[in-house]
C-alpha cells in the first residue's frame, strides 16, 4: 500500500470513530462524569444497525443504532439520577447488561456479517451482501467522476466526514442553547444549576443520553463500513475516546466547548495516523490497547510530571 | 415581593442513633413581605438548617414552608429556586467557574428571561450589562472572562446580581461577606443593602458580625438550639448595643455567646 492510501485509511477510521470521541468528550469534559457504559453503547449502535441494515434498511440502521445508544445512556442516567447509584457504578451495570442485550440482538451469536440469503442466476442458495450506506455512497461518487478504481477509504472517509461536521456544528449550536449551556454548568458547578431553578438530573439524563448516542453512531458507522458487528469491539473502546479527546487538547487546548469538540474530531483522527504508523513499524494489531492506555496515562500524568521536575529544579538552584 | 410564613419547622439530624441531633425545633417565624432580618446564632445554632429547610434541601420532619401564599413543603429544591435567591459564604458555591460571566447571568436568569433560541443573546446581554454597571467593578468589561478568573470579591458580587437577576420574591444570604477581605466585604454590604432596597426583596441575612447584624434590614433574631430566642424590631432595636444583644442572649438562652466566632468590630 501507498504512503497515500494508509494515511487515507487511517483518516476514514479516525472519521468513524470521531462520533464516538465527541461522547467521551461530552462525558468526560463537559458534564464531567466517568461514563463506562461507553463500552457497551458502541456495540450497540453496531449490533442494531446490523440488524437493521439486513432487513433492508442501511440509513435507518444508522438512525436506529444512534437511537439505541441514546437509550443505554437513559438507562444510566436515570440510575445516577433517580436512584442515587454512583457514576462509574451505574456505567458499569448499563455495560454489563448491554452484553446480554447485545447478544440477544445477534440472535444468540457473538458476531454477524451484513449478509442476506439469496438465491443466483443458477438457482442455487447464496448469501450476498446487503446494501449499505458506504456502498450507495461510493456508487455515487463512481458515477459521479467516472473514475471505477475509487478508493474505497476515500468514499467512505468523505461521506463519513459530512455526518461528523453536520454533527459537530449541530453541538456546536446545541451548546450555546439555553438547554445546552445548562448541561455545561451541570457538569461545572451542580448546585449553581439548581440553585438556579434548573432541573440538574434532567440535564444530566441529556448529556449522558447525547453522549452515548454519538458513541453509538460510531459503532452503527463502523458496523456498515466494515461489514460486520462483533460482540468483543466495545472493550477499551472508553480509553481510545480518552486518547482521542486528550490527543486533540494538546492542539487546541481547552478553553471553550467549541474547540473542545473540534479537538475531539482532530484528536481521532491523529489518533488513528499514530496507529497506522506504529502498525507500518510492525506493531502487531493486539498491541493497540496498551499503547492507548499508555498514552491515556502519559497525558494524564504529564501536568504533574512536570510540576515535580520544576519542583526538583527550583530546589536544585536554592 | 412576598411574605415568607415559616411554621412548626422541625429536623433531626441522624435520628435513633447517639449522634441524633435536633437542628429545627418547632420554629415558627413570618417574615412580612419586604422585611430584611438579620440572623444570629452561635455555630450549630441551626441558621443555615433553616436556610436548607426554607430552599427544600432535605425533608422536614414536620412543619410548612409557605412563600407569598403558595406552599413550599412537598415542592423539589429546583422548583423553590424559581422565587428564592440564595448566596453562600463561599464564592465558588453560587457559579460555574469555567463559563464566562455573561453565561453564569444568563443561567441563573433563565428562570425568568423570555424565551430564545440562544442563552447569550444581545437583548439579555444588554440588560445584564446594565446590572454589572451597577456594581461599580467595571465587571460590564469583562462578560466574557471565565468566572473562575474573577477574584473572590468580584465573584461574590457577581453571584449578588445572579441570585437576584430573575427578580426572586426572598433572597436568603449565608454569610455571603465572611470569606472576603474587610473592605471588600463592605462593598458587597453596601451592594446588598442598595439591592435588597431597590428591589423590595424579602430577605433573610445570616451573619456572624453583630455589629452589622444590628446596622443592616429591620429586624434581629437570634437562634439557639433550632430556636429562635430572640426577636427585635423597631424602637427597642434602634437603641440595641452589641453588648445589650450579648446580655439578652445569655438571658434568654442560658448561656454564653462563643464569643470568638461572633466579631465585634464595627464595620
Amino acid at each position: 500500500m501507498s504512503i497515500m492510501s494508509l494515511i487515507l485509511s487511517a483518516l476514514s477510521q479516525g472519521m468513524i470513530y470521531a462520533p464516538m470521541a465527541l461522547g467521551v468528550f461530552i462525558a468526560f469534559r463537559v458534564l464531567n462524569t466517568p461514563d463506562l457504559t461507553i463500552d457497551g453503547s458502541f456495540v450497540l449502535g453496531m449490533c442494531v444497525c446490523a440488524v437493521v441494515t439486513i432487513a433492508g434498511y442501511p440509513y435507518l440502521g444508522i438512525l436506529c443504532g444512534a437511537a439505541a445508544g441514546a437509550l443505554a445512556g437513559l438507562v444510566t442516567g436515570l440510575m445516577q439520577t433517580r436512584l442515587g447509584v454512583n457514576a462509574i457504578l451505574s456505567g458499569i451495570l448499563t455495560m454489563t447488561g448491554l452484553y446480554t442485550v447485545n447478544f440477544m440482538i445477534l440472535g444468540g451469536q457473538s458476531n454477524l456479517y451484513l449478509q442476506r440469503a439469496a438465491v443466483n442466476a443458477q438457482g442455487a442458495q447464496t448469501q450476498v451482501a446487503c446494501d449499505t450506506m458506504y456502498k450507495d455512497f461510493r456508487q455515487l461518487l463512481v458515477s459521479l467522476t467516472g473514475n471505477r478504481r475509487l478508493d474505497n477509504n476515500l468514499s467512505a472517509l468523505i461521506v463519513t466526514g459530512l455526518i461528523v461536521l453536520l454533527a459537530a456544528a449541530a453541538l456546536c449550536v446545541f451548546f450555546r442553547t439555553r438547554t445546552g449551556m445548562a448541561i455545561r454548568a451541570t457538569g461545572d458547578n451542580e448546585e449553581m444549576v439548581r440553585s438556579s431553578s434548573i432541573n440538574a438530573d434532567r440535564m444530566r439524563i441529556i448529556g449522558i443520553m447525547l453522549a452515548n448516542a454519538l458513541v453509538a453512531l460510531s459503532g452503527a458507522l463502523l458496523c456498515e463500513q466494515q461489514r460486520y458487528a462483533d460482540l468483543t469491539f466495545g472493550s477499551g473502546m472508553l480509553v481510545v475516546g480518552l486518547a482521542s479527546v486528550i490527543m486533540g487538547q494538546v492542539f487546541f487546548g481547552q478553553r471553550s466547548v467549541t474547540l473542545g469538540i473540534i479537538s475531539a474530531v482532530v484528536g481521532s483522527l491523529v489518533y488513528r495516523l499514530i496507529l497506522q504508523a506504529a502498525y507500518k513499524v510492525d506493531m502487531p494489531s493486539y498491541a493497540v490497547k496498551l499503547l492507548s492506555a499508555a498514552i491515556v496515562l502519559l497525558a494524564l500524568t504529564l501536568p504533574r510530571l512536570k510540576r515535580a521536575l520544576a519542583e526538583r529544579r527550583a530546589e536544585r538552584e536554592a | 415581593m412576598s411574605e415568607l410564613k415559616l411554621t412548626n419547622l422541625r429536623k433531626t439530624f441522624e435520628k435513633g442513633t447517639v449522634n441524633a441531633k435536633v437542628a429545627l425545633d418547632h420554629l415558627s417565624l413570618t417574615v412580612p413581605a419586604g422585611d430584611f432580618i438579620t440572623v444570629l446564632g452561635s455555630n450549630g445554632a441551626g441558621k443555615s438548617t433553616l436556610f436548607n429547610a426554607i430552599l427544600g434541601k432535605f425533608r422536614l420532619d414536620g412543619g410548612q414552608v409557605v412563600l407569598g401564599g403558595r406552599d413550599l413543603t412537598r415542592l423539589r429544591d429546583y422548583r423553590r429556586a424559581l422565587n428564592i435567591g440564595c448566596l453562600y459564604q463561599d464564592p465558588l458555591r453560587g457559579t460555574a467557574p469555567h463559563m464566562t460571566l455573561e453565561e453564569n447571568l444568563a443561567l441563573a436568569y433563565t428562570r425568568k428571561a423570555k424565551k430564545s433560541f440562544f442563552a447569550v443573546n444581545r437583548r439579555d446581554t444588554a440588560y445584564f450589562r446594565d446590572l454589572l454597571r451597577t456594581l461599580r467593578l467595571g465587571l460590564e468589561d469583562r462578560m466574557k472572562t471565565q468566572m473562575g478568573q474573577l477574584s473572590g470579591g468580584q465573584r461574590q458580587a457577581a453571584s449578588l446580581l445572579m441570585a437576584t437577576v430573575a427578580e426572586p420574591e426572598l433572597l436568603l444570604l449565608d454569610e455571603h461577606t465572611a470569606a472576603l477581605d474587610p473592605e471588600t466585604a463592605a462593598k458587597v454590604l453596601d451592594l446588598t443593602r442598595s439591592i435588597v432596597a431597590e428591589r423590595r426583596l424579602t430577605c433573610l441575612m445570616i451573619t456572624h458580625q453583630m455589629q452589622a447584624a444590628l446596622r443592616m434590614g429591620n429586624r434581629t433574631i437570634m437562634m439557639n438550639k433550632g430556636r429562635i430566642v430572640l426577636d427585635v424590631s423597631g424602637d427597642e432595636r434602634d437603641r440595641m448595643t452589641v453588648d445589650d444583644l450579648t446580655r439578652r442572649f445569655r438571658q434568654q438562652s442560658g448561656q454564653a455567646l462563643d464569643n470568638d466566632r461572633m466579631m465585634l468590630e464595627p464595620v
